[in-house]
């Protein structure tokens, strides 16, 4: 079963060409991850794996949980486990990872191919690996540390909300499967609402800290997790307590915005180099001829 | 489970005690987090590791593993003492007022009728007091010296905290918290859910831990309550259906006995000895249809050829000489006892205790013949996989058979979940290659025996060839003829009792109400009657609204017995007839009947009748005292595992172990001692695995690729060794060879004067399948278990660790 | 399963894709926008219970095939039956992978006997299989069956026999299974209740 091909609805652009305007209306899309009623089951892991048709390596247990070991070309999502005693009392902290879908994606903003990565109005990040020229500036943009690339085609892979069930009207495959529901997914507005109700109910049974991360330094994200220690997020598995986009890739694309065109440019060029690099990408042009 | 997974909803306190649902049972547990999130409910697990459940509990509570029942008589001494108790359901609805016979004892860790040379009870005189009619007497003061409630209150006052926290290593501090939630749930508007697995079935004294749970449950009259009850979390997807359908040694379909040669010689003496007598007078006694049941199973087995000349075919029927458990099996098979054995779907090298022990007894069979949808360790046992299966094939005489069979995703039927819900499912794709679904596979063998038979005679060819085989065609029977048969027929036509017609022959019975003892009604399983009805299949409805708002959904598949979803639910309301709780209203009086969102576990008796609520039972109340009913007492006892780290039991030291434990002397041969062996060692499951299924799948092998074992950082420190290292792990039985991961999940305890340190190690790695090949943690276990329900000790057991 | 680009538009300019797509914001805004093939568009939807633990989680099954008698039915994706009261669509992490259980590597292809004291596998005919199992059972039978006891009461059993029973097997399967076992007077039977 091959269907990983992509149809495109609208054409490249850059900012010299902006993308049409028909449609107005957009209601921003979000994920609340709930990590304290998270199990660290993995099936979310499992459900993302065989939803988008990749499987890891099997690998090998290093005296922890945490399997896949990180994040990777074949790994969008994973389950990171920290134990921590305090006051002599244990907590399993456990986090799903994964890209944060940020309002000011830092990988986006660092891409110097127009179209590469492109951000729906709905508010998911996502990758067009047929133009992705495996630069990896996204991934020194990205403050999350998520995105990655595949040895073998050199492109760079990463979470993209299922778009294509949130196209078909379906959640993410990790938030459907969830089996306490500690990944839910809907409106941004209606995640915030779900999540000012758990933090409300975590107050009352002693997590005086609990709270929403939703950072502001990468414009809030579209993926949103409910901890028990919001003031310490780096419990988690080292969530970045203020994630920012690096000054460096703000600068270049800072610097070069107002000469757009040389994005094309540097579009072209990267294309090429790819070609020469990697080799020419098979396109399905072939097969829409055979239709039509 | 008494009550069903959204049910669980409804407590006020979840606690979770000899299981992990969240990782076991994932999609269940999310009812658990519904209940803290929704009904303000607290979590509690009490367990000796720090799981993933616990990780989301309100009170995490350790122990030592294999002392619960200590930890359990404790919550009920707190109980009596602080009069934390539902009185008014105590009264009337348990056996707290029977008064016991003047001969029952208990001394020194023994209960009266011990048999040391049998290892077993002479259990006459764990009985009731009987007066001239028969009928138990009773003392409802409480007053009476010899009534259950104050032997209880007798039997449970030596578990006092620091008995507790002697024996199970947990804090008198913690165990106080555990006792004050629980004792939380004794007002009549709160309740207790138990949740449990195999971490309380699996030990020598497993059911025993679920008697003392369910005393703590009537104490605080949380039995038939929604949101209460005793929870069995069901293993495998189908343990419910294939123990229903009496898949064992000594049963048949609906919970009804195999005769045995002994008790048994023909139809009369063994009805009159199966079919329990009432106890107390104007109570239901349900059991007391056993004939009905029976006979019409008889009428389904051997259809025209069962008449009543001829006992309904009842000597066609095997008798037993013994209790031939898979224990015992193996035990056989070992000493060379057993030519065959056919394992359907059973891995048993990877699921049975003592793994070199099964390989040395498969190793003694003619022939095995394996029906799996998998290539598994024990089709494989005489293959040489190195140091993971280190056997030599040409001594290995044992010729074995492989037959592909079906996975669920390529056949239709019914399967039974915990809470006892028959759920159709459908067929999406043929078996895989030249492989044959698990319905020709089984009616395979019987055609192709059957026609030896018919071409060249042979031994006893009557009780082969008179099992009813009338399917339409009988290589293949289809699962819609055979679920038919086990919902039962009429085979006449059926009147009630003013002469009206309620069934035709030949229509399909709608209840085991219907059932007859003169051979005019045909039922392959009583307990099923109802699934599929002239109405159609049942088990296939799909109908999930939920109007009590209870999570009920009774249009959704069909639970038995009845449709009945919640057991015993005429406990949730007084004897009045009133909920004892108004916010969680499952059944009421209308004025004429009992009507409400549940089918009423009880009869037409008003409200104030003397009718009692458990209408199973001979006395109709639950059972504080469990008359002869258990193998080891008719309280729970605490006793150290078969191997014990502190070598006595500071409780009754002449008594160490459960003096009526089934074991083997195979395997007593095999047991170590604290001093080779200090550390308590236990088994268990993790949430991304399945046994010994899910490593045939990749997608699960990447999530846990490769065998490992947790331990302390003091044991790890101890012995030399840090997370990642290479550990071998030895028993009396055997040795492997794993990863460490060193955790604070796992601490040592203090136990009776001594550091005890405990070694979890997970079971879900072999010399098959998509993950790294692994050693089995079955070669260390026991084959040494519990004496009511042959399941072996897979949870507490002595190793030695050190690094590799 | 596939579609084109032009296929695709037409799908989304008149169908109810289209009107999701707006609601959702899939307009295209300041950056591009695209859309990856829905996999699922017109795949065959079969109901199934997980065969793993007795939680019964409701599935739903996709297959290659819908159903015409050219096409082979083949699962390729397994998800949540949202419907099902107890699961309302969750998967655990092993019900979420099954479909690599119905795939796995080691599913047995045809029957196979390994003969004494050999070191391999050798693929035979069901007839084959079935009939060698038979004559087996049969010898046995024969020379081990007790008819009676040494009191003389009739006992009807197999002694040399076992069978071990599954517990993913369906009760059908089960209820065949208890008939075989007594027919053939077993009484070393067991299931995997407790293990």
């Amino acid at each position: 079963m091959q269907v990983d091909k992509h149809h495109y609805v609208s054409s490249a652009t850059n900012a010299l060409t902006p993308a049409p305007q028909k449609y107005v209306y957009q209601q921003e899309v979000a994920k609340l991850i709930d990590t304290t009623i998270c199990i660290g089951c993995k099936a979310c892991q499992v459900a993302c794996s065989e939803w988008n048709d990749y499987r890891p390596d099997v690998g090998h247990n290093v005296g922890v949980y945490d399997n896949p070991a990180d994040l990777g070309p074949n790994a969008w999502t994973v389950m990171r486990y920290n134990e921590v005693e305090e006051n002599g009392k244990l907590q399993w902290l456990i986090r799903k990872d994964g890209c944060m879908h940020c309002e000011k994606p830092g990988c986006q903003i660092a891409c110097p191919v127009p179209g590469a990565i492109v951000q729906h109005a709905n508010g998911i990040v996502d990758i067009v690996q047929d133009l992705c020229t495996g630069c990896g500036y996204c991934i020194a943009g990205c403050p999350f540390d998520v995105p990655k690339q595949n040895p073998i085609d050199k492109r760079v892979y990463k979470c993209n909300l299922c778009v294509d069930r949130v196209f078909a009207g379906q959640a993410p495959s990790c938030a459907k499967t969830c089996p306490t529901s500690a990944i839910m997914f809907g409106s941004k507005a209606d995640m915030i609402t779900r999540a000012e109700k758990r933090i409300a109910e975590l107050k009352s049974r002693g997590f005086a800290n609990a709270g929403l991360y939703d950072p502001e330094g990468v414009g809030g994200t579209h993926v949103m997790y409910v901890l028990h220690h919001a003031d310490r997020p780096e419990l988690y598995s080292d969530l970045p307590k203020n994630p920012t986009i690096s000054p460096m890739v703000r600068f270049w694309k800072g610097a070069f915005k107002p000469l757009a065109a040389v994005g094309f440019i540097a579009m072209f060029a990267a294309a090429a180099l790819h070609y020469i690099g990697v080799g020419p990408v098979a396109e399905d042009d072939e097969e829409e001829k055979k239709h039509d | 489970m008494t009550n069903h997974w959204v049910d669980i909803k409804n407590a006020n306190l979840v606690v979770v005690m000899g299981g992990n649902p969240a990782e076991a049972h994932p999609v269940g547990f999310r009812w658990a987090i519904d209940a803290k999130i929704n009904n303000g409910a607290k979590l509690m697990v009490i367990d000796p590791r720090f799981t993933r459940s616990a990780a989301q509990a309100d009170e995490y509570v350790q122990l030592r593993a294999g002392t619960d029942i200590t930890f359990l008589l404790g919550v009920i001494h707190y109980l009596i003492t602080n009069d934390k108790i539902q009185h008014e359901y105590v009264r009337n609805y348990t056996n707290a007022s029977f008064l016991v016979r003047d001969d029952f004892a208990f001394n020194d860790g023994l209960f009266s009728g011990y048999n040391a040379d049998r290892r077993a009870y002479d259990r006459t005189s764990w009985a009731y007091q009987f007066d001239e009619q028969g009928f138990a007497k009773r003392d409802p003061s409480l007053t009476h010296p010899r009534c259950v409630w104050n032997l209880l209150r007798e039997h449970v006052s030596r578990y006092t905290p620091d008995v507790v926290e002697n024996i199970c290593g947990t804090s008198q501090e913690r165990f106080k918290v555990a006792c004050e939630l629980i004792a939380e749930t004794s007002a009549p508007d709160k309740t207790m859910t138990s949740l449990y697995a195999l971490g309380w079935t699996e030990h020598t004294v497993g059911a025993q831990n679920i008697r003392a749970m369910a005393i703590i449950q009537l104490l605080l009259g949380n039995m038939g309550m929604p949101g209460g009850g005793i929870n069995a979390l069901r293993g495998h997807t189908n343990v419910q259906g294939i123990t229903d359908l009496g898949i064992m040694a000594t049963a048949l379909p609906g919970y009804l006995a195999l005769p045995s040669e002994r008790a048994h010689p023909d139809l009369r003496t063994f009805l009159s000895v199966v079919t329990p007598k009432l106890q107390v007078q104007g109570q239901v006694n349900y059991w007391g249809n056993y004939p009905k049941f029976f006979t019409s199973l008889l009428k389904s087995f051997y259809g025209d050829k069962a008449t009543p000349e001829n006992d309904f075919g009842f000597n066609w029927l095997p008798k037993w000489d013994r209790l031939n458990d898979f224990m015992y099996t193996m035990s056989a098979m070992e000493d060379g006892k057993l030519n065959g054995c056919i394992c359907q779907g059973v891995n048993v090298l990877a699921m049975f205790p003592d793994s070199n022990k099964s390989i040395r007894a498969l190793s003694k069979l003619k022939y095995l013949v394996v029906i799996d949808p998998l290539d598994n360790e024990t089709s494989a046992f005489w293959e040489n996989h190195g140091e993971f299966n280190d056997v030599n094939p040409a001594s290995i005489q044992t010729e074995v058979f492989r037959l592909p069979s079906s996975c669920f995703a390529e056949e239709e039927g019914s399967r039974v979940n915990s809470g006892r819900w028959l759920q159709w499912h459908w067929k999406g794709a043929d078996v895989p290659g030249d492989g044959r679904n698990d319905t020709q596979n089984i009616a395979g063998i019987m055609m192709a025996v059957r026609r030896l038979y018919e071409q060249e005679g042979g031994k006893a060819v009557e009780p082969l060839l008179n099992m009813s085989w009338n399917y339409a065609n009988p290589e293949q029977p289809s699962p819609v003829e055979v679920t038919r048969e086990m919902n039962g027929r009429a085979l006449a036509d059926l009147a009630d009792a003013n002469g009206n017609i309620v069934v035709r022959k030949g229509q399909q019975l709608s209840g085991f109400g219907q059932l007859r003892d003169d051979g005019t009604t045909a039922c392959g399983c009583w307990i099923y009657s109802g699934s599929w009805t002239e109405a159609g299949n049942q088990m296939a409805r799909r109908d999930n609204a939920d109007p009590s708002g209870l999570g009920n959904t009774p249009g959704w598949a069909w639970a038995w017995p009845l449709n009945r979803r919640v057991l015993y639910n005429r406990a949730s309301m007084d004897p009045q007839g009133n909920p004892w709780d108004p916010k969680r209203k499952l059944l009421w009086w209308n004025g004429a009947v009992w009507t409400g969102y549940d089918v009423p576990d009880f009869t037409a008796a008003p409200p104030g009748s003397a009718v009692t609520p458990f209408i199973m039972q001979q006395d109709g109340v639950g059972g504080l005292f469990a008359q002869g009913k258990m193998a080891e007492g008719p309280f729970p006892e605490h006793y150290e595992p078969v191997e014990s780290p502190i070598g006595t039991n500071p409780l009754h030291p002449n008594v160490v172990v459960n003096p009526a434990a089934r074991l083997m002397e195979n395997d007593t041969k095999n047991l170590g001692t604290p001093d080779e062996f200090p550390y308590v060692a236990t088994t268990y499951r993790l949430t991304e695995h399945f046994h010994a299924l899910t490593k045939a799948s990749k997608l699960n092998a990447i999530t846990q690729p490769e065998a490992f074992a947790e331990i302390s950082e003091t044991l790890a420190k101890k012995v030399g060794v840090k997370s990642g290292d290479t550990i071998q792990i030895s028993s009396k039985r055997g040795v492997i060879k794993v990863k460490a991961a060193v955790t604070k999940r796992i601490k040592k305890l203090r136990v009776n004067g001594q550091d005890v340190e405990t070694v979890g190690i997970p079971i879900h790695w072999g010399f098959k399948g998509e993950t790294v090949k692994g050693h089995m943690a079955n070669r260390l276990t026991t084959a040494i278990g519990d004496a009511n329900t042959q399941t072996p000790e897979f949870k507490a057991f002595l190793v030695n660790v050190k690094k590799a | 399963m596939q579609i084109n680009r032009r296929q695709f538009f037409k799908v989304c300019s008149g169908g109810m894709a289209g009107t999701t797509l707006a609601a959702l914001g899939f307009a295209p805004g300041t950056a591009l926008a695209q859309a990856r093939q829905y996999k699922l568009l017109r795949a065959r939807e079969i109901r199934n219970t997980c065969p793993y633990c007795s939680v019964g989680c409701g599935l739903l099954m996709y297959s290659l095939g819908d159903g015409a008698a050219n096409a082979k039915n083949t699962i390729f994706h397994i998800e949540g039956d949202p419907d099902h009261p107890v699961s309302r669509g969750a998967l655990c992490p092993k019900g979420a992978g099954l479909v690599d259980f119905i795939h796995s590597k080691d599913r047995l292809q045809y029957p196979e006997v390994r003969e004494p004291g050999t070191n391999k596998w050798k693929r035979i005919s069901w007839n084959e299989a079935l009939s060698r199992i038979a004559r087996h059972i049969k010898d046995d039978r024969d020379a081990n069956f007790v008819e009676q006891n040494a009191e003389g009461v009739t006992v009807n059993r197999l002694p040399t026999l076992s069978l071990m029973a599954c517990t993913s097997i369906t009760n059908e399967v089960g209820f065949l299974t208890q008939k075989l076992t007594r027919a053939l007077g077993l009484v070393h039977v067991d299931c995997i209740a407790r293990v």
